[in-house]
Parts: C-alpha cells; sequence; structure tokens
C-alpha cells in the first residue's frame, strides 16, 4: 500500500472519528472544535486526491473547502452558542448512549449499501467511499434527534461535510463553480440559521423546537 | 528451565516490583502539578512494607471470598503479566498467550474483589461491587472488540503473533482502524483501573468511590496485596496499551542487549503513558456515575469502527 493511501485512509478514519465525537458529546462549543477538525480531515482528503490524481485545481477547492469548513463555520456557530449559555447543552431526544449504538449500526449499513459502489473501481478512494455515508447518515441522525436549533446546524453541517466527501472519494470532486455554488450556499444557510436562532430566542426566550409545534395567534 | 519462561517470569518480577513506583511516580507529578511537595516515588512500597508487618484482621462473618480475593488478584495480574510480550516477544506461554485469556484473567481479578465486596456484608461493599460490575459489563464488550480490530489483521489473537506483526510493519500502525481501537482501548484503561473520569484514585467520599468502596474493610498484609494488585493491574494494562499500539523496543531476539532495549523501552513508555494519565487528571473532573454508560458505549463504538475500518479499509 502506498504512502498517498495510507494518508488517505488516515484522513477518512479521522474525518469518521469527528463525526462520532459530534454525536458523543453534549456541549455544543465541543462539538464546534471536533466540526472544525472534520473540516480539516475534508480538506486534507481533497489535497491528497489532488496530489494522487494530479488535479492542480483540487488545491484550490481544499483551500476553500478549508478556510469554509474549518474556520468560518465552526467560528459562526460558536459566538452563536458563547451569545447564551443555556444553550450550550445539545438536548438530544434520545439518550447518547442509545444514538451512540445507532451510528454503530448505521455505519454497517452504509459499508453495505456501499458495497456495490466500491465494487465498481479498487481504488483508495473508492474503498474510502462509506465513509462518506456513514458521515451522511450520522449526521441525518444528528439532525433528527436534537432539539435545540443550534446542534440542528451542527448535523445539518455534518450532513454536508458528508456529502462533499462523498462527491470527493466517488469523482475527484464536483467541477469548481459547483463546488464553491454549493459552498456559498451553505455559508449563507448557516448565517440564515443562525439569525433565526437569534430570533427565535429573542421572541421565546429558547431555541427548544420542541416548544414551536403549535401556532399561537 | 527454559529461556523463555525466564523470561516471562523476569517480565512478571519487573512489574511487581515497577508497579508501586509507576504509582509513586504519578501520584508525585500529581502533587507537584497542583502545587504539593508529593510524597517521593517510593512512598506506596513503604506503604506497602508497613502494611505487610501488620497483624492479618478479618472482619466477623467474612468467607473464603473475602479471604481469597487479594491473592487471586496479585496472582491474576501476575499471570497476565507473563504473558504479555512487555519486553520480549519470546515468552513462555506459546499459545497460552492469548489475548481474550489475558482478559479474562484481568477480569477475574475485578470479579474476585467484587465477590469479596459483598461478602462483607456493608452496604458500601455491595454499593461499589454494584457500580464495578456495571462498569465492568460495559468495558468488556469495547475491550474484547477492540482486540479484534488488531487480531484480524494479524490473523491471530496470540499476543507475540500481534506485536510481531505489528513490528513488522511499522506504518500499519498509522492505519485508522488502529487509531481507533487505540482511542477504544484507552477508554477501557482508564475505566478498568479506576482512574479519572471512572473513578477517582485519590477519594475516600462514599458517595462517589467504586474501588475504594469494595476494598473499605481490608486492612493489613490483605490491603498491601490489594494495593499491589491494583498497581499491577495498571502497569498491565498499560503495557499492554504501548504494547499493542507502539511495540517499538520490544525485544525479538533473545540477546542480553536487545533484552536491556527492552527492559528500558517497557519502563520508558509505560512511565510516559502513567505522566500523561496522572498530568490529564490534574484537569479532569469526576464523570457523574450515570454517564459513565455514554463514555464507555462511545468506547464500544469507536471499537465497533475500528473492526469495520480494519476491514473494509485498509
Amino acid at each position: 500500500m502506498s504512502a498517498d493511501a495510507q494518508l488517505l485512509d488516515l484522513a477518512a478514519g479521522l474525518f469518521l472519528l469527528a463525526a462520532v465525537a459530534i454525536l458523543w458529546r453534549r456541549d455544543i462549543r465541543a462539538q464546534t472544535t471536533w466540526l472544525a477538525a472534520q473540516g480539516a480531515a475534508l480538506a486534507a482528503i481533497a489535497v491528497i486526491l489532488g496530489a494522487d490524481q494530479a488535479h492542480p485545481e483540487l488545491y484550490v477547492v481544499a483551500a476553500g473547502v478549508g478556510l469554509l469548513r474549518a474556520v468560518v463555520l465552526p467560528a459562526l456557530v460558536r459566538r452563536a452558542v458563547e451569545a447564551r449559555a443555556e444553550d450550550r447543552e445539545s438536548a438530544p431526544l434520545i439518550n447518547v448512549g442509545a444514538s451512540l449504538l445507532a451510528a454503530a449500526a448505521l455505519v454497517l449499513l452504509a459499508y453495505t449499501v456501499a458495497q456495490p459502489l466500491v465494487r465498481l473501481e479498487a481504488t483508495t478512494a473508492a474503498r474510502a467511499l462509506p465513509v462518506g455515508l456513514a458521515v451522511v447518515l450520522i449526521g441525518l441522525l444528528v439532525l433528527v434527534t436534537r432539539r435545540k436549533a443550534l446542534s440542528q446546524i451542527v448535523g445539518f453541517l455534518l450532513l454536508d461535510n458528508g456529502i462533499t466527501a462523498v462527491a470527493f472519494l466517488a469523482a475527484a470532486g464536483v467541477p469548481l463553480l459547483v463546488e464553491f455554488g454549493v459552498s456559498f450556499d451553505l455559508l449563507l444557510a448557516v448565517l440564515v440559521l443562525r439569525v433565526l436562532a437569534a430570533r427565535m430566542r429573542a421572541v421565546f426566550g429558547g431555541s427548544d423546537l420542541d416548544e414551536m409545534r403549535e401556532l399561537h395567534d | 528451565m527454559s529461556a523463555p519462561i525466564l523470561l516471562s517470569l523476569a517480565q512478571a518480577l519487573l512489574v511487581l516490583l515497577g508497579a508501586p513506583l509507576l504509582v509513586g511516580a504519578m501520584r508525585q507529578l500529581r502533587a507537584r502539578l497542583e502545587g504539593r511537595a508529593g510524597a517521593g516515588i517510593a512512598q506506596p512500597w513503604r506503604d506497602v512494607a508497613k502494611l505487610l508487618r501488620k497483624v492479618p484482621q478479618h472482619p466477623d462473618g467474612t468467607g473464603a471470598a473475602f479471604r481469597f480475593a487479594p491473592l487471586l488478584g496479585v496472582a491474576c495480574t501476575g499471570v497476565a503479566a507473563t504473558a504479555i510480550p512487555l519486553i520480549s516477544t519470546r515468552t513462555g506461554l506459546g499459545a497460552g498467550a492469548d489475548l481474550i485469556a489475558v482478559v479474562a484473567l484481568l477480569t477475574l481479578a475485578t470479579a474476585a474483589l467484587a465477590l469479596a465486596g459483598l461478602d462483607t456484608g456493608t452496604a458500601f461493599g455491595g454499593m461499589g461491587a454494584s457500580r464495578e460490575m456495571t462498569i465492568i459489563a460495559l468495558a468488556e464488550p469495547a475491550i474484547l472488540t477492540a482486540v479484534f480490530a488488531l487480531a484480524a489483521k494479524a490473523d491471530s489473537t496470540n499476543l507475540p503473533a500481534i506485536v510481531t506483526a505489528a513490528l513488522g510493519h511499522g506504518a500499519r500502525l498509522a492505519s485508522p482502524g488502529n487509531l481507533l481501537a487505540a482511542v477504544a482501548l484507552g477508554v477501557v484503561v482508564l475505566a478498568e483501573t479506576g482512574r479519572l473520569p471512572v473513578d477517582n484514585p485519590a477519594t475516600h467520599l462514599e458517595l462517589t468511590m467504586v474501588h475504594e468502596a469494595m476494598v473499605l474493610e481490608y486492612s493489613g498484609p490483605d490491603l498491601a496485596l490489594i494495593e499491589l494488585g491494583a498497581a499491577m493491574r495498571l502497569t498491565v494494562l498499560l503495557g499492554l496499551f504501548s504494547a499493542l499500539f507502539a511495540p517499538w523496543g520490544i525485544a525479538t531476539a533473545a540477546d542480553p542487549a536487545h533484552l536491556a532495549l527492552g527492559v528500558a523501552a517497557f519502563a520508558g513508555k509505560t512511565l510516559l503513558l502513567g505522566s500523561l494519565i496522572a498530568a490529564g487528571e490534574v484537569f479532569t473532573a469526576k464523570l457523574r456515575l450515570f454517564r459513565v454508560p455514554e463514555l464507555l458505549a462511545g468506547s464500544f463504538l469507536l471499537a465497533v469502527l475500528a473492526v469495520t475500518a480494519s476491514f473494509f479499509l485498509a
């Protein structure tokens, strides 16, 4: 196995570890730290693929992805958390132990459903593809099992990191223009969600989405 | 006696003599970091020597479980120390040096101690035993699964075989499967040796203690054996961890130069890991007991991921 393949495996492992750690920690500030680590791992995956397949434009994409996902987005979420101390805990709907076991099942599911894709091509990138799928599923789990608006943003970012990783690993990334379009969309979505969460707090005094089931006049 | 058997005995003796020193060094480091003078590295040995001179005392109504638990603890850990390739891969147990057997031996020591805690019939003993069993029941699947991730790569659960294979492929150590297994096993080692954040080794506060609650009724030579057993357990588990994830320096040949290097590497790695734990404990608070299952479930998940990664990724 070449050094490139080893590095790619390592980056993919770190990517998955960060997703698990986000599920594990209750403190949203700790989750943002792991989100930053995951963004860095994603950028590393892009750089390694760029070096491996001689795609210089992947370096540009990697720089953009690294800046946005490892620095800007985690910092935005962190600032939103620090604005209000009560929102630090992520208040999961199912307890953390059960969601960790669910994540184990999801990872196995991702490996099983990705088998036909892996068999198409015997490269290291293709073999790491299930990691991206697993992170998509874990992101979805975080998104549906957390009550607070901010931890749902974390889940949304996790989901999107997973999708981007799948794109990198399966097809060495989408075209540059599309990648930047998606990144810009993501930035806007997080900014809008932040404003929305801040408004919710101002109006309802909390960002627990369970309290917003009914309409009032 | 053949050379491998002598080597195994030497390993057990090294662990027996070195374990209290390791605990002493960890306490000293923690004391210094907290701004205290500390009692010195040899204090655990002085404690053990003092306790051994005292008259044995047994509470009324206790039976064999209470009597034999300290001995069984030291004996099990000693046998585990002969099986794990701490200083050399040519240990005397051959096929018996199996990872699953080592895990079973270490669990047997814990189970014996829990029985002793129940045997005293006091509230604290029972409470400590029940807590310890809860933790062990959650830690055991994690440790075995993490071990399977490593065994799958070496095609064997034989410890010397795993370590020899890892020494042969240095780059394999940085694979994602190994890293995940290392984190999982690290958490389990903290839980099994009763360190922070699972149990606080320095406290005797009734509501929070786990290990200390079980051994509350022991005194004199029995307490000395308990302390010695706990220190040996820590040394053996740290040695197992370093042998699996950082096997550099473990002798594969039987000549004196390699063996001396093996002893030095074992002492250095164990001391380094112990210092890391001690320094980390200064900054960590004990986890609420009801949060411990969460920690161990996370460790189990990482172990499962390690197994999947070692099958699919590399």
